[in-house]
This record gives C-alpha cells, sequence and structure tokens, in this order.
C-alpha cells in the first residue's frame, strides 16, 4: 500500500505546491480589494522568469528570475488597476494574453523557435532529518523542493500576519471599507498596489517552481490555466490562508489520482484527467460559492 | 461597470495619443529585445495584411469573419452585464458540432450546410448555457466559469479528433474533410474569402438594429447597466434577460466555429483557432461594444493576424509577438477607457456647474 500512498501524497504536495503558492498572493490581492485575473500571467512570466535567470546563472538566479517575472506583470497591473482605474477583469485578461504573448516572443527569440531540449538545474528535494523517516507521510510530506517549505511556512504566517497583526488589519480594512479606511489613515492606494506586488512575487515563484522544481523546463503556455485556478482556490478557500492551502491540497490530489490510476493500471482517455482540475473547480465552486462572503468592496474601483 | 465599455463621448485626444505613443515604444522595445529588424517586420506585416488584393481577401477578411462574429459574441454578453470570457470555448465546441454534423449528414446543397452551422450555434449556446446555469443557480461568477469551460472545450476537441471523429487512417489528430457540397461557397476572384462575411455583416447589422430600436435590445442594456435600477423600473426579468444574453452570446461564438470549419480549414483539429475568442475581447471594446464598428475592428485585427503570420513567414517574428501586440491594445483601450470617461464626467459635472451658477 505505501507504494502507492507515499508517491500519491507526495504527487499531490507537489502538484499543490504552485498553486497554494498563487492562491496565497492572490488572497492578499483580494482581501485587499482587487481580482487580479493577470495571476496566470504573472505565474507564466515567473516560469519564463526562472529559465531566463537558471540558465544565466544558476538556481538562486533562477528564483530571483521567477520573481521579477513575477513583479513586472503585477506592476503593470497595478497601474491599470490602482491608478488609471481601469476595469480589473478586463485588465486581468488582456495582461494574461500579454504575458503569454511575450513570454513566447522572447522564448523563441531567445532560445530558438524549436525549444531544443533546453535543460535548467533543478532543485532536488531536501530531507528533513527525523521527520522524513515517519512512516507513509514521511517521505512524501518532508522530501520536498525548498519552495515547498517556503508554503508550509507562508500557510500559518500569513493566516496569523492577516487576523493578528496591524498592517493585516490595514490589508483587510482596505478590501472590506476603502473610505472607511481611508479615514482612519490608511494609505489604500499603497496597501493595494503592496498586495498586488506581493501578489506578484509568490505567482511569479509558483511559475518559478513549475520549471525549477518540476518540469526543469521552459514550455509555452506553461502556466495552463493555474493562475484561474488559483483564483478559484480563493473563493474555495473562503479568502482564508488555511482554507485555500487546504483547497490546493484537493487540487493536488486530484491531478495527482493520474499518476495512481497509472500505477495501478486503470485506463482512461488522458484527456479526463487534463480536464479533472477544471471540472473540480467548476463543482467546487458550484458547491461553495452562496455560503462564502468576498471582501465587501472586492472588484469595486476606488 | 459595464456602462463605462459603452460610453465613447468626450474621449481626451491625447490621452489616447499618449496611450498609442506607449504601445509603439512597448512594440518597439519587444524587437529590439527580441534582435528582429522593425523594418522587416513592418513590410511582412504590411504584405501579409493590406498589401495586396489576395492579403487583403484571403488573409485579412478571412481572419476578421470569425473575429466579426466572435467580436458580436463578446459584445452582446457585455451589453448584457455578462463577462463572457469564454467565447474561445464556445467556438471550439461550435466548430467540433458543426463538423460532426457536417461528417454526417449524407447529402450536400444549402439546407445541409444551414443545418451545420445551427448544429454549431447551439452547440455554442449550450456551452455557455452551463456557466449561464452555474451563475442563476448558484452564483459561480461566469468569468471563472467561462474560463474553465475554455480549457474543457479544448481537451475536449483533443479528445475528439483522437477518438470518434479522427479521419480514418487514425495518423494525424484531425477530422476527415469535409465534402466540397458541404463547405461554404467562396466569393469569385477574391481567393479564399467565402460567404461567411454576408452571414457576419448580416448577424452584425441584426444586432445592432436589435440594440437600438426593440425592446429586448433596450431591457439588454437596461438590466447590463444597472440591475437593480432594471428590476426598479419593473417589467424586467433579470434573470432570464441574463439567460438569453449568455445563450446568444454563445450561439454567436458557437457559430463563428461552424463557419470557420465550414468556410476555412474544412477539418476539426485542435488548434483551429489562435486564440479568436480572446482577441474578440478586444475587438468588442476597441468598437465600444457598436456592431457596425466592429466590422472595422475586426478587420483591424483580422489584419493584425494576417500580418503576424506574414511575419512568422517572412520575417522569422514568432506569431506570439502579434498575440501581444492585441494584447496591448486592449490594454490600451482599457486603460484609456477609464480616463476619457472620467473627462466625460467632469465635462458634464462643470456644464452642470456653469447652470446652477448662471
Amino acid at each position: 500500500m505505501n507504494d502507492v500512498l507515499t508517491p500519491f501524497l507526495s504527487a499531490t504536495i507537489r502538484t499543490a505546491t504552485p498553486l497554494v503558492l498563487a492562491a496565497l498572493g492572490e488572497v492578499l490581492v483580494e482581501r485587499a480589494g482587487l481580482i487580479n485575473l493577470g495571476l496566470e500571467g504573472a505565474i507564466l512570466a515567473g516560469a519564463f522568469g526562472s529559465l531566463v535567470g537558471a540558465t544565466a546563472g544558476g538556481l538562486v538566479a533562477g528564483y530571483l528570475g521567477a520573481i521579477c517575472g513575477g513583479v513586472i506583470v503585477a506592476a503593470i497591473f497595478a497601474v491599470f488597476v490602482v491608478w488609471l482605474k481601469a476595469d480589473q477583469i478586463i485588465t486581468g485578461t488582456a495582461i494574461t494574453l500579454l504575458s503569454a504573448g511575450a513570454t513566447g516572443t522572447l522564448y523563441r527569440a531567445w532560445y530558438g523557435a524549436s525549444g531544443a531540449a533546453l535543460r535548467t538545474p533543478t532543485s532536488t528535494p531536501i530531507a528533513i532529518p527525523g521527520l522524513v523517516h515517519l512512516p507513509v507521510i514521511g517521505p512524501a510530506l518532508f522530501a520536498q523542493p525548498l519552495l515547498t517549505y517556503v508554503a508550509y511556512l507562508l500557510v500559518p504566517s500569513l493566516a496569523w500576519w492577516l487576523a493578528r497583526t496591524h498592517t493585516g488589519l490595514a490589508l483587510r480594512a482596505t478590501g472590506e471599507r476603502p473610505d472607511a479606511a481611508e479615514t482612519a489613515g490608511i494609505r489604500v492606494v499603497r496597501v493595494r498596489i503592496a498586495a498586488v506586488l506581493a501578489g506578484g512575487v509568490l505567482g511569479g515563484l509558483a511559475g518559478g517552481t513549475l520549471v525549477l522544481a518540476q518540469a526543469g523546463t521552459f514550455a509555452e503556455g506553461m502556466s495552463a490555466g493555474r493562475g484561474f485556478i488559483a483564483v478559484s482556490i480563493v473563493v474555495l478557500g473562503r479568502w482564508n490562508p488555511l482554507g485555500v492551502a487546504v483547497a490546493s491540497l484537493v487540487f493536488g490530489a486530484a491531478s495527482a489520482l493520474q499518476f495512481a490510476f497509472q500505477a495501478m493500471g486503470w485506463r482512461a482517455p488522458y484527456q479526463l484527467f487534463l480536464v479533472m482540475p477544471y471540472l473540480l473547480t467548476l463543482a467546487g465552486l458550484a458547491g461553495v460559492v452562496g455560503r462564502a462572503r468576498p471582501p465587501q468592496s472586492l472588484g469595486k474601483p476606488l | 461597470m459595464i456602462a463605462s465599455f459603452t460610453s465613447s463621448r468626450g474621449r481626451s485626444a491625447w490621452v489616447v495619443l499618449l496611450a498609442f505613443g506607449i504601445l509603439a515604444i512597448a512594440i518597439g522595445a519587444m524587437l529590439f529585445l527580441g534582435g528582429y529588424s522593425p523594418q522587416a517586420a513592418a513590410t511582412a506585416l504590411w504584405h501579409g495584411s493590406l498589401g495586396s488584393w489576395y492579403s487583403i481577401t484571403s488573409a485579412t477578411l478571412v481572419r476578421a469573419v470569425p473575429l466579426m462574429l466572435t467580436g458580436c459574441a463578446v459584445a452582446v454578453a457585455f451589453r448584457g452585464g455578462v463577462f463572457n470570457i469564454g467565447a474561445e470555448g464556445q467556438l471550439l465546441v461550435g466548430a467540433a458540432a458543426a463538423a460532426a454534423t457536417a461528417l454526417s449528414l449524407p447529402s450536400g446543397g444549402a439546407f445541409t450546410i444551414c443545418v451545420a452551422l445551427v448544429a454549431g450555434a447551439l452547440a455554442g449556446g449550450a456551452w455557455a448555457a452551463i456557466a449561464a446555469l452555474l451563475r442563476a443557480r448558484f452564483g459561480v461568477l461566469e468569468v471563472i466559469s467561462t474560463i474553465m469551460l475554455n480549457f474543457v472545450a479544448l481537451h475536449g476537441v483533443s479528445y475528439l479528433v483522437r477518438g470518434s471523429l479522427q479521419e480514418p487512417t487514425r495518423i494525424y489528430p484531425q477530422s476527415s474533410t469535409i465534402a466540397d457540397a458541404l463547405q461554404l461557397p467562396r466569393f469569385p476572384g477574391a481567393g479564399r474569402l467565402h460567404v461567411g462575411l454576408i452571414l457576419a455583416l448580416i448577424l452584425l447589422a441584426a444586432c445592432g438594429w436589435i440594440f437600438r430600436f426593440t425592446a429586448s435590445g433596450f431591457r439588454l442594456q437596461s438590466v447590463g447597466q444597472s440591475p437593480s435600477a432594471a428590476a426598479t423600473a419593473g417589467l424586467v426579468d433579470i434573470r432570464s434577460v441574463t439567460v438569453m444574453a449568455f445563450l446568444s452570446s454563445g450561439a454567436l461564438a458557437g457559430l463563428a466555429g461552424a463557419v470557420e470549419v465550414l468556410g476555412v480549414t474544412y477539418a476539426l483539429y485542435e488548434n483551429i483557432s489562435p486564440g479568436y475568442g480572446y482577441t474578440a475581447i478586444a475587438v468588442a471594446l476597441l468598437a465600444d461594444l457598436d456592431p457596425w464598428r466592429i466590422v472595422a475592428s475586426a478587420t483591424l485585427f483580422g489584419a493584425l493576424e494576417a500580418g503576424g503570420a506574414a511575419m512568422q513567414r517572412d520575417a522569422n517574428i514568432p506569431s506570439s509577438f502579434v498575440s501581444m501586440i492585441e494584447a496591448l491594445l486592449l490594454l490600451a483601450v482599457v486603460g484609456t477607457q477609464t480616463v476619457r470617461r472620467r473627462s466625460r464626467i467632469d465635462g458634464i459635472a462643470e456644464s452642470d456647474g456653469a447652470v446652477t451658477a448662471t
């Protein structure tokens, strides 16, 4: 059983990592009152940035490149939405298309049209001494790449920060009642810009994990809707870091089922597995939305 | 929120000029970063799009047809307050349904072509109905659900062209070719340009007329601009108007897919649409959701798409470069729309102030 369960759990964590990183970033953005559909573009730009960084200067440069990619995309979103007060949904969609076009163009220009088996250095799993020897879950949960541990730490710390600190309260106030927040002396515009940029950092890192901890290479459009799924995960997790972590794990598990089924020799059209995350999103949203309460000023311009 | 897209008066020229200046700089910067020659790019763009009668008809207008139909689909939805980002998926489902119908019907002729077109429109409408149901029944935002359905449609087509619709030799992931008698006729002397153009123009004209002169068009737009006001004014069933907006939008996008299969590709395969459904958002917004101006903006974007293909062929510039330009155009439009609207509101406020002062 362990030779099925441990790989299944391990694959669950692996596929959930980029989702939880991106969704935590989007929690910050939405708690500040904005919806950033450009998250998909930030993930893609992060993936491409990590390729550029990693091929030029190794793993650390790869993660820095991922952050840069995500932040650039997020900054464009911030300029249009916070400063120009453009429509958030359309801007987010346009930015995703922009990121897809720009990364595709630069990828072909810099690395050749064929994309000949370009390999980046990958971050190897780090075993946590002691914990890794736990039965079944040890090798699955505690032999993961660095960013997975970052995600483990981010979930409780963001939950604590949002609920228990003054700055966390300022962020939430900005998303609930920006006018009241402004009156209380909170710089609403700055908070929103900071939230969008932080979301860009995490979105970029999510893209970075796709390249540096999973694929070991870049492919055009490799984000494959993860940003949109992450936006849904925020709703499913009810705008709360802990809920988001649980929802990401459910998605990770659904994707990991594919490997488990293959290991057990169960055959089905592979497209069925590919559409699973999208169908799961729709089913999950249908079940949850009515009962979840979004931040009051979500999506409304200042 | 939606109302902002239809307000077009009082656009301050300098904002638009500034936006397009930034746009030009961004495009130049990308060409420089990619190491491409701007001159070669411009030459290829011109020759591929508007440089000859052949490129105008067979490249630009052929690509403008699906953009007119999907652009119209987006305009109907947005005017009705429905954020349908799913035209791409609805187009794919429509293409699949039309291909399946055309391949299974025994005889050709105008009637059978119509059946295939209707099948495409119905399938597109049905695909949009899923998002409509999710919103009406469960309150799921259509922005997310339609994007999810795009991915499902894409993988669905991928499954069909490797399964029940695959060509008999089972080598290529595509359907058999649709019989000559079921293909949309072409205009004599106009290369690959097919009668789908007429269909698109008729539908755009019909939508323009409906928006302007009919009660259902008025209901659609009043719900789109302010559902609460429409409900207070009475006689408007918001839910049914919204569902109708979803269905007609999906049907138009599905029809675009059917027209593409019967008029251009003659077979179903995965990459049948180079993102027409997403480009349609830019087409519709650049036209301020006005059907007549969609004819012009769809032609502009058709020229861009056609020029992009030529840039890839002649100047070795990847086709994604053009998707980037299209996204920048869309950003320029949404970015300036708010500024333009704000200057309009300021203008109204000033003139109101003048009236009260006197």
